[in-house]
């Protein structure tokens, strides 16, 4: 009866999510001779089971995740017809994606303009990036553009979107398959999962959209970015110029980044604030820079 | 005559134990269109094409790049972003999903969030047009055209780490 009594708290502990307190409990429970070796391996077991969320969801399933998110970024935001731009800024995300610490995803990385003028930029767990049209022709140099584009990349290397899902629908998407394996789906489990996976969705959108990540997150986006320009061989401080410039755009309550990311000022001064001065143009990557953006000077 | 056999027999299970113990460690392909390279590097020739789920041997490991072989003996560089420690499962049913071996181990392929999933979302969401991912999804830069973009923007090839 104690045993069972022990058991029923120690299995409430780990649905609570206290797993290591349950953990400790069940060490504790077989150092008094109340649970047998057996059972303590199985409760510590189930406590792994129960406590893995973001970092057990596969590259495969954050490939899925990406194409709703992008999908449904999409009913709001129309993409731009420009294959000349759209063709430049794939070459750009790619040599940056290539440099980063996460260049392979599942699908790879792909990018694409939206017809907006908004100062805004998403990117989709796995890799899909979406750029709206009034950030590209806010930047002044392709080094900026780069560091926009950077700063992206870094949020797919981070994983933020999948950090946004609320961990009780990972869990609900890890346990159900568990048990059902890779075995065709039956109608129950399905109608499960894809409840679990509307919300995720709704839960990254969300966040992209509205909430934003923590500020924190966009610090961590920031040094990556840097870190990625300067292996490219850009030149890194077209970030702090990029949040320079962005900070002269900067309407506190307008939508897009004011609404989701701290403000340039504050960004400038978590990665070290330092005040770039004019750019060092590189003449070929202006004239490139200056053709993709249809810019006759 | 029969303890001959025996240790024959012996001689060979050791002969198969150092072969297992001197192969290198194993990685799974995590991605779904893996490339070998003859070179540590996106720009490096493209030497073979490695699927999802498949075994890697892993010979040599440098900063961000791991040379692996795979089972019929193909052998280049590919990017430890691409592989996994886990052992992708294609198929339910296979012994170590029947023997119960934990996430930490295993990675089921299709498990979870899938395609079967994302068709129950679509028909859910009929607002939700997919055409325009799809479309992003064909846009790729060959080595050939990344290399082109970084040598004449005066860039550093391969994004020296």
């Amino acid at each position: 009866m104690k045993r069972i009594l022990i058991l029923t708290a120690l299995a409430a502990l780990v649905l609570a999510g206290c797993g290591s307190v349950a953990k400790m409990g069940a060490q504790l429970g077989q150092g008094a001779g109340v649970l047998t070796e057996q059972q303590t391996q199985s409760i510590n077991r189930s406590v792994d089971v129960l406590e893995k969320t973001f970092e057990d969801v596969t590259p495969e399933q954050e490939y899925y995740i990406g194409r709703s998110v992008a999908a449904s970024l999409l009913t709001s935001y129309r993409p731009l017809e420009n294959p000349v731009l759209n063709g430049y800024v794939n070459d750009l995300g790619q040599t940056l994606a290539m440099a980063s610490d996460r260049p392979e995803t599942f699908g790879g990385y792909h990018f694409l303009v939206l017809d907006s003028d908004e100062l805004n930029a998403f990117a989709a767990p796995g890799g899909l990036i979406l750029v709206c049209r009034g950030l590209v022709l806010m930047c002044e140099t392709e080094d900026e553009l780069a560091a926009v584009l950077a700063h992206e990349v870094a949020h797919v290397q981070n994983r933020d979107g999948l950090r946004a899902i609320k961990t009780s629908r990972l869990t609900g998407a890890l346990t159900t398959l568990s048990v059902e394996g890779a075995r065709h789906l039956g109608g129950e489990q399905l109608r499960d999962l894809a409840n679990q996976f509307d919300g995720s969705i709704q839960d990254v959108t969300g966040t992209l959209v509205n909430s934003g990540y923590a500020r924190g997150q966009e610090t961590a986006a920031d040094q990556a970015a840097r870190i990625i320009l300067e292996r490219v061989g850009y030149d890194p401080l077209a970030l702090n110029r990029m949040l320079q410039v962005m900070a002269a755009h900067w309407d506190p309550k307008g939508p897009g980044f004011a609404r989701t990311h701290p403000s340039p000022q504050d960004r400038l001064a978590d990665i070290g604030g330092k005040a770039a001065g004019e750019a060092d143009v590189v003449d070929v990557r202006q004239a490139r820079f200056a053709q993709a953006l249809g810019i006759k000077r | 005559m029969r303890h001959r056999k025996r240790a024959g027999a012996l001689a060979l299970l050791l002969l198969i134990a150092a072969a297992v113990l001197a192969a290198g460690p194993q990685r799974s392909v995590q991605v779904r269109e893996g490339k070998l390279r003859q070179s540590p590097s996106f720009l490096g020739k493209i030497t073979a094409d490695v699927a999802y789920g498949d075994r890697m041997e892993v010979l040599e490991e440098t900063a961000g790049w791991t040379r692996v072989r795979d089972g019929s003996g193909r052998s280049g560089w590919i990017h430890a972003s691409a592989l996994t420690e886990k052992k992708v499962v294609l198929k339910a049913g296979q012994g170590d999903v029947a023997a119960g071996a934990s996430g930490e181990e295993i990675a089921l392929a299709g498990k979870g969030f899938n395609e079967e999933v994302e068709k129950t979302y679509r028909a859910a969401n009929p607002d939700v047009d997919f055409a325009w991912v799809d479309r992003m999804e064909t846009w790729t830069v060959t080595p050939d055209q990344a290399a082109a973009f970084v040598s004449a923007g005066k860039l550093v090839p391969g994004g020296a780490r």
